[in-house]
């Protein structure tokens, strides 16, 4: 791990995500401790990377990799050396995956070479982030092409609960509520891609149903 | 009521000296914790089979506990506040995360956490008499003026009553240990102010331990069944007699209780433990939770540790400052 990173993590990263979140881990002895792996959680915030970044036992907070929008992330060239540099990202081309074509291929080139190295691969499977409504969006493929073409990396579900309260989409002032990640059994490949999708979407409703309620009360739930 | 504004903080920032009754009270604490982490290191081997890995959770937790408390009495009024300062905002950031609210409320539980720091701003700058009114009167008015300008008016009642009981015991009740500390020195205390906040602490959890071993052991009758089903009559009263007993023998070493006022915190404190506990506990079984959060391993967040002291420090304050205290 480069030092920028390591102390970015340790004296920003840390201190921030027990603040605002908490932090609370349910299964922590789950969360792998070395690459290749694939984590895959629900996206509702920024602080969904900034939390998952800082659970793991700082020996594998190293190999850790988010996947992230190249469009977002890579804009400028100080966002873009913050992004790889700092938060470690390996960038995905949106714009890309929806074409479809023997383009899209190459969009997932660069999570491969992070798995082929050992690293972990962090991905939200749901491709941006929700509204805070706290219902989980489509799945997007990519989790599962990635599954297959490393068959012996391990996909964790995550349920990230109540980050999206702290720092909605669309909002720039962070309040301070707890949060809950909540860590699955590992799904191993299972030789389809729809089929896997669907289970990995069944663990993480799973995981979601065991959360507790740090989520907001919807108008019609009086 | 009135008092010249002291400089909290000030260059002249000496460390109180500790009094014996003090020091003997932290070295009786730390040789319970010693024989806890023996019997946590000892129990699976005379005994194995067993998983004893809350017991070791909860003892290693206890250590980090009674470090922090202790080195907070130790270092004086302003460490103190601090720390109770802290302790507020993550019950509060408990509570409020798990009580029902709506995405709405967003600003208003920001501006509720703002409050922390001006709650103990008036235990800093000494200002007992604005402490008291601040969030009882105050909060209370504004809080729920600030909902409806956002003009959100399901369940409004219910959100605005939830705020306020969460600002009350985890912020106001919390904030009476830290102002204990603040009873000046020219009063007649037998081991200074940190021996009484020593006391309220030590008493207040073990009263806790002491109603669980005892319903561990004689355990029958349930006493809350439906909000508690674990606490028994035997467990409540046996802690309430040891605690009572505690209080009575050690009480005037630590604290000024002498006469009534010793027969009364005697007869009351380990009675508000047990309410704060079992009021916690219905708080959580109406929102579905055991625990407020996984904070302190082994015991569960930071309310379900301090649940009952909500509901002993305020008391404990008041019948000191009625019986003995000039300056409250």
């Amino acid at each position: 791990m480069n030092l920028i990173r390591f102390i970015f993590l340790l004296v920003f990263a840390i201190p921030v995500a027990r603040i605002f979140t908490g932090a609370d881990v349910v299964d922590r002895q789950r969360l792998p401790k070395k690459g290749p792996a694939i984590i895959a959680a629900n996206h509702n915030s920024h602080v969904d990377t900034l939390l998952l970044l800082t659970v793991f036992p700082l020996t594998a907070m190293g190999r850790l990799r988010p996947v992230a929008a190249a469009d977002y992330f890579l804009r400028g060239p100080m966002i873009s050396w913050f992004s790889r540099k700092v938060i470690g990202i390996v960038p995905i081309t949106r714009t890309g995956a929806t074409s479809g074509g023997p383009a899209d291929q190459d969009v997932l080139a660069p999570a491969r070479e992070a798995l082929g190295r050992g690293d972990i691969i962090l991905i939200f499977p749901e491709g941006t982030r929700g509204d805070s409504s706290d219902a989980m969006g489509r799945l997007k493929a990519g989790v599962a092409r990635l599954a297959e073409a490393f068959p012996q990396a391990p996909v964790i579900p995550i349920w990230l609960e109540g980050a999206g309260r702290v720092l909605p989409k669309g909002t720039h002032v962070p309040v301070p509520m707890n949060c809950t990640v909540l860590v699955g059994e590992p799904l191993a490949w299972c030789g389809e891609r729809a089929a896997f999708i669907d289970r990995l979407r069944a663990a993480l409703l799973d995981l979601k149903a065991k959360a507790p309620p740090q989520h907001w009360i919807e108008p019609e739930q009086v | 009521m009135t008092s010249p504004i002291t400089l909290p903080f000030s260059a002249a920032w000496h460390t109180p000296p500790a009094a014996p009754a003090l020091i003997w009270g932290l070295g009786a604490v730390l040789a319970i914790l010693t024989l806890g982490a023996l019997a946590a290191a000892l129990l699976p081997l005379v005994r194995p089979g067993k998983d004893y890995t809350n017991l070791r959770q909860r003892v290693n937790s206890w250590w980090v506990m009674v470090a922090l408390l202790a080195a907070a009495l130790l270092l004086g009024w302003q460490a103190t506040t601090v720390l109770f300062a802290v302790i507020s905002f993550i019950a509060l950031r408990e509570f409020l995360s798990l009580a029902p609210s709506r995405r709405e409320d967003r600003l208003v539980i920001l501006a509720a956490y703002l409050v922390i720091p001006i709650n103990y701003a008036f235990v800093a700058f000494d200002r007992y008499g604005v402490y008291l009114v601040f969030i009882p009167v105050y909060c209370f008015m504004v809080a729920p003026f600030l909902m409806a300008c956002i003009g959100q008016t399901q369940a409004y009642l219910a959100r605005a009553a939830t705020l306020h009981w969460g600002l009350v015991t985890c912020v106001y009740s919390l904030g009476y240990v830290a102002f204990l500390m603040r009873t000046p020195l020219t009063e007649h205390l037998p081991a200074g102010p940190a021996g009484m906040v020593f006391l309220l602490l030590f008493v207040t959890e073990f009263n806790d331990v002491a109603q669980y071993v005892w319903g561990k052991l004689f355990g029958r009758n349930k006493i809350t069944p439906k909000v508690s089903p674990n606490k028994t009559w035997e467990g409540f009263l046996g802690g309430w007699i040891s605690t009572a007993a505690v209080i009575w023998f050690l009480g005037p070493y630590l604290a000024p209780l002498q006469g009534w006022g010793r027969a009364w915190m005697a007869f009351a404190l380990p009675l508000a433990g047990f309410a704060g506990d079992v009021t916690m506990s219905a708080v959580k079984r109406d929102i579905g939770v055991k625990d407020t959060s996984a904070l302190i391993p082994g015991h569960g967040g930071m309310l379900d540790r301090a649940d009952s002291l909500t509901f002993t420090a305020p008391l404990y304050f008041h019948l000191l400052a009625f019986f003995a205290l000039e300056r409250f």
